[in-house]
């Protein structure tokens, strides 16, 4: 029975392609000889049947099978599919012919041209629009002539400017490679491909040859205008990335700049509490995936605030039960709390294990955007509004609430602030618990670019104390500054002397400059800080 | 307020301010070979930046301080001052506390401060006959062996003097010397800075009135950065101006 | 006390090496007296450590400058030391190359880099081992010290400086090995480093070198110099006024510090068998700083006692219980700071001559009247 409906299938198939066989647009690629194949392959491109693309494209991979008798069909894994209808060829035979009979359809590199020449035009028709944006970028790559006719038609039929845009550049490119284009048309295409002004571009416009004076003048002109613009773009993405770095620096600084900027406290443990706060959006993660694996974009909004309160609640402790009794003596703070830095670091690694625990990024957070000739990859710029959002809301608590108000009367004037009512001892643990806290923060955003490791804190924390020195300790503004300069400073170096050299040339600078202006780039000046 | 052949000190038009606020303001003052001043003035008047400034340690915005016959001191930083031979004592008693009484007034003792002479002095006994007699003025013979760190609070202003003393200068700057001293403390540190006085000029800041009194010496009053009225203890002390700012407003 | 602390530490430094060595050359192998060879090259890296520990001490506990990049001075010493011994391996590399060590030619390099010549002459060598650190200490000093970056703004800026270094001997195209540092010696001034003999000379060696400095430091701070240097540590600001000037000071003492922090390293570097950058980690210097806080700082003693019972332990530890390592180290940071602000040798010091617990000059810390 099954035998029988395929017999019936196998010969309406036959029956089907018999009345065409005499404008068969497919019957040059069924011919032995290259030249034949390759003129087939225009054919086809020209008639451009529905099946054209697909079958062309199996001739590119290699997939595309001739028999006796005209057969054409399209191997895609076991099963055979009919060049001409696009219907599976049930079975082991197609028209009578045994796959034993088939064999590939011969490929030179003249019919490989032809073929991505012909893919280029083919495709240009596609109701699929990704599909037509690549062809047009890929008549602009092979520039063949052949494709000039249906590309034009293609610009008229095309709705969607962007990529009718595209497909006037591969048309201008196509003019230039004509050498019969006539001059003005020719100086067109040279100006929109100067408008394009990408690396593409750029090349043609470079390798240009044989063009009327006119031409080349306005291509040399256009390579020129190009390559200026290129520069620019290259500015505009390294600060970018500069801004991106420097935003990390600045929310690992943000909560030195509380505790040393404003108490002075030098904290040496800072970078572990931002290391605890990477380790809490691990554990965060971990539950929601094994309790609410639905809610996992939404893990980083409650692993903030967690972040924050383990941090800082940890800082509170080091507070009391360690740097109140160290006061006024900057050094032994120093080396106390690098001791618990190594505690901690420990303590993470005897929990957690010593090697990085993987922390996953939500889906919004994933990804890149293009704007322009930028690429800004999502969770940068994440990074870079939550750091700015951390750094105001910081201002602001220290400005507007009651806590702040109470935080800088401490610090600048201690016995007042005590003989007014203030709790010294208890603003102190506040305020370094908030540094500690916004530490934390830092180390929710700095789980989705670094590793999550027991040192992951020791890297930051000599880059951390630059910032705050460099931006003039006490002043938030100064640490904004100073890790915006500092992250751009260091990209656009790294280009020019690698990344290592980079660092460390900005590291030597910073130590210079420190040694100009010791107070930072904003010192605070008075008689206060003079004594 | 012109200079004559006896100017020791001379400041013109100085103005200092910190992040808008003018410490000193178009200060003037001028101090005589052999003159001991004395300048009182409310808090925030500009003493302490006054001595800063005569000391290096502070630059002026503008304005001119010299010293001897033509020094310009704001070219000059402070360990130059103090070669020059203007001693400081500060409001707070700074002496080397983990240092012998002895050897505070070593280091004190004019002569070679560079690390190449240090590094191979030893005690000559001219330097040790000085000491002696700087420690006979002082009072603290008897504690010659006692760790500076050890010291009354007194006992540490007078050391501190001493180094003064020992220093050798032209001018002493003596910033509130009897502050939190006993009556008897103050009424001898008033002999001790009458007896420096002879051969030397003394620049002395004090808040206490009577203090100022006993010395008897020429006094100006300092207010907001400049100088509000010169002369005479009763003087200054019945001029409307100065009864103005200290009493009310 | 302190002559005879310092006389006591003498004789039991030299007379400790000198009966280490004995035992390890006189004594036979099985006897109770033989001292086996690897105690010869720890001891003689305890030793090293203690020329570190006693450089620091010079500088922070007399002249109050924490420098947290010291042992970078240390491995600069040691890479000028490790530059020659890569010298002297000539033709016995993997690679067989005369001139060129072994890293050099996997790198594809032609010819020696031009700050590598000279390294043959044992005489330049040690002129560099001297000359390396000192230069560097004298550059950043003069800046540091003239512009009056002091307490904490100096301990983080000489980090730094160790950071740098670390970064920048990390790169291959440094031409100092990379991240695999110099290694595989053969021969120190034409005898056989793997010797028994040879490393008890060393061990010998680092112990006459450690009393000289200790004699060189103790002149130092028993001298005029030495209380200029106290009085800058405790009221700077006071001694300027008195004419000093505290810059020239540090500056002298800091580079005598960086030169025996040098020497320290150099003789660490043959010992040990290897320089590597992990040796400039802003870690190592700080964990120098614990042992003079834990023998006592502004002690010259007690900084060598320091090195050798913190790094004692260590041994001890890392061997019998790694994990507990860092716990016990940092827990030794935190409860010296708190509760032996003197250190160990401050326990039996009389009051009178130890350091203020707080100083009396203000810091950034200190409460704002």
């Amino acid at each position: 029975m099954l035998l029988l409906r395929r017999a019936l299938f196998a010969l309406a198939l036959l029956l089907a392609a018999f009345p065409a066989r005499a404008q068969d647009p497919f019957a040059g690629l069924t011919a032995s000889g290259f030249d034949d194949i390759r003129r087939g392959i225009e054919a086809l491109a020209t008639a451009a049947p529905p099946q054209a693309a697909a079958t062309i494209a199996a001739l590119q991979s290699g997939n595309l099978l001739s028999g006796p008798g005209g057969v054409l069909v399209i191997k895609q894994g076991d099963t055979l599919i009919d060049a001409r209808t696009g219907q599976p060829a049930p079975g082991m035979t197609v028209g009578g012919v045994t796959a034993a009979g088939l064999r590939p359809v011969r490929v030179n590199n003249a019919v490989r041209r032809a073929a991505e020449a012909a893919m280029g035009s083919l495709t240009l028709f596609s109701p699929d629009t990704a599909t037509r944006r690549k062809a047009a970028e890929a008549v602009f790559k092979s520039r063949d002539p052949a494709s000039l006719e249906p590309l034009a038609r293609a610009i008229a039929a095309e709705k969607i400017p962007s990529i009718r845009a595209e497909m006037e550049e591969a048309r201008a490119a196509l003019l230039l490679a004509i050498p019969a284009t006539p001059e003005p048309e020719k100086l067109a295409a040279v100006a929109t491909l100067r408008e394009r002004g990408d690396l593409d571009a750029r090349a043609l416009l470079a390798n240009l040859k044989d063009q009327p004076a006119a031409v080349a003048r306005a291509a040399a002109d256009a390579v020129t205008h190009i390559e200026r613009m290129e520069q620019l773009w290259a500015v505009a993405q390294g600060i970018f990335y500069g801004l991106s770095l420097g935003s990390v620096l600045l929310l690992a600084a943000a909560g030195l700049a509380i505790t040393f900027g404003v108490m002075g406290v030098i904290n040496m443990a800072h970078g572990e509490m931002v290391m605890i706060g990477a380790y809490t959006t691990f554990v965060i993660q971990d539950i929601i995936r094994t309790s609410a694996p639905g809610l996992f974009d939404y893990s980083l909004f409650l692993a903030v605030p967690a972040a924050f309160i383990v941090s800082g609640g940890l800082g509170i402790a080091i507070e009391r039960g360690l740097i109140r009794f160290l006061y006024g003596r900057p050094l032994e703070t120093l080396l106390a709390t690098w001791g618990l830095s190594l505690v901690l670091q420990q303590a993470v690694r005897s929990i957690f294990g010593p090697t990085n625990r993987e922390v996953g990024t939500p889906s919004w957070m994933s990804g890149a955007a293009e704007w322009g000739h930028l690429t800004i990859t999502w969770n940068r710029f994440t990074i870079i509004i939550f750091a700015m959002m951390v750094l105001a809301a910081l201002m602001a608590t220290l400005r507007y609430t009651s806590l702040g108000l109470r935080m800088r009367a401490v610090t600048q004037n201690r016995r007042m602030a005590a003989s007014m009512g203030i709790r010294t001892p208890w603003i102190d643990a506040l305020t370094f618990g908030l540094g500690s806290g916004v530490a934390g923060m830092a180390g929710v955003a700095l789980s989705q670019i670094d590793n999550v490791s027991p040192n992951l804190g020791q890297s930051y924390i000599i880059d951390s104390f630059l910032v705050v020195v460099f931006g003039g300790v006490g002043n938030l503004w100064g640490t904004l500054v100073s890790a915006l300069t500092l992250g751009i400073v260091n990209k656009f170096l790294e280009p020019l002397a690698g990344a290592v050299l980079g660092k460390i040339v900005v590291l030597v600078l910073v130590i210079l400059f420190i040694q100009r202006k010791p107070r930072g780039m904003f010192p605070i000046k008075g008689r206060a800080v003079e004594a | 307020m012109t200079r004559t052949g006896d100017t020791l000190l001379y400041l013109d038009n100085v103005s200092v301010s910190f992040d808008g606020f003018r410490a000193l303001n178009a200060l003037s003052l001028l101090v005589e070979k052999g003159e001991m001043r004395a300048v009182i003035g409310p808090n925030g008047a500009g003493k302490t930046t006054m001595m800063d400034v005569i000391t290096g340690k502070t630059r002026p915005d503008e304005g001119q301080v010299v010293f001897g016959e033509k020094t310009d001191l704001t070219k000059l930083d402070e360990p130059a001052i103090a070669a020059l031979g203007i001693g400081r004592k500060f409001q707070k008693p700074t002496v080397f506390e983990p240092l012998s009484v002895w050897d505070n007034l070593l280091l004190a003792l004019a002569g070679d401060r560079c690390p190449r002479f240090t590094l191979w002095a030893r005690e000559s006994t001219d330097e040790q006959d000085r000491i002696e007699q700087v420690l006979e003025t002082i009072r603290l013979a008897e504690l010659r062996h006692r760790i500076a760190g050890g010291l009354s609070h007194g006992q540490k202003q007078w050391l501190e003097i001493g180094m003064l003393l020992a220093q050798d200068p032209q001018l002493l700057l003596v910033d509130e010397p009897v502050a939190g001293m006993t009556d008897a403390e103050t009424e001898q540190t008033a002999d001790l800075l009458r007896d420096i006085n002879r051969t030397r000029s003394v620049v002395v800041v004090e808040h206490d009135m009577a203090f100022v009194r006993a010395l008897g010496v020429r006094v100006t009053v300092l207010h907001e950065g400049s100088v509000l009225s010169e002369g005479t203890i009763d003087h200054v002390s019945n001029d409307p101006k100065v009864i103005e700012v200290y009493l009310g407003r | 006390m302190n002559r005879t602390a310092t006389l006591i530490c003498l004789v039991l430094v030299l007379g400790g090496a000198l009966l280490l060595a004995a035992g390890n050359q006189l004594a036979a192998p099985g006897s109770t007296f033989h001292v086996p060879t690897y105690v010869i090259s720890l001891v003689g890296k305890y030793l090293c450590y203690a020329m570190l520990a006693l450089a620091l001490d010079l500088v922070w506990g007399y002249a109050g400058i924490l420098s947290l990049g010291h042992a970078a001075f240390f491995a600069l010493g040691g890479y000028a030391m490790g530059m020659y011994l890569m010298r002297q391996i000539g033709t016995r590399g993997m690679y067989g190359n005369a001139i060129l060590p072994d890293f050099m030619v996997f790198l594809n390099w032609k010819e020696l880099p031009w700050y590598w010549h000279g390294f043959d002459n044992p005489g330049f060598a040690i002129l560099m081992v001297l000359l390396v650190p000192g230069l560097l200490a004298l550059v950043f000093g003069w800046l540091a010290f003239r512009s009056r970056v002091s307490g904490v703004y100096l301990s983080i800026i000489t980090q730094a400086l160790t950071f740098a270094l670390l970064l920048a001997f990390f790169r291959n195209d440094m031409g100092f090995g990379g991240n695999n540092g110099l290694t595989d010696f053969k021969d120190i001034f034409g005898y056989r480093l793997q010797a028994d003999s040879t490393r008890a000379a060393l061990l010998i060696a680092s112990a006459v070198f450690l009393c000289l400095m200790l004699l060189v430091a103790r002149f130092i701070v028993t001298s005029r110099f030495g209380k200029v240097l106290i009085a800058v540590r405790d009221t700077e600001a006071r001694t300027r006024f008195l004419g000093y000037r505290p810059e020239r000071y540090k500056l002298f003492v800091f580079v005598v510090s960086a030169i025996m922090a040098g020497i320290g390293g150099a003789l660490y570097v043959p010992q040990v068998g290897i320089i590597n950058p992990s040796e400039f980690s802003p870690a190592n210097s700080i964990e120098a700083v614990i042992w003079v806080a834990v023998g006592g700082r502004g002690t010259l003693v007690g900084a060598i006692l320091g090195a050798i019972l913190v790094n004692g332990g260590k041994t001890y530890f890392t061997g019998a219980l790694p994990e507990i390592w860092l716990f016990a180290l940092g827990a030794l940071f935190i409860l010296v700071t708190l509760f032996l602000p003197h250190g160990v040798l401050g326990l039996f010091r009389r009051r009178e001559k130890a350091l203020p617990t707080k100083p009396t000059q203000g810091t950034a810390t200190e409460p704002a009247e």
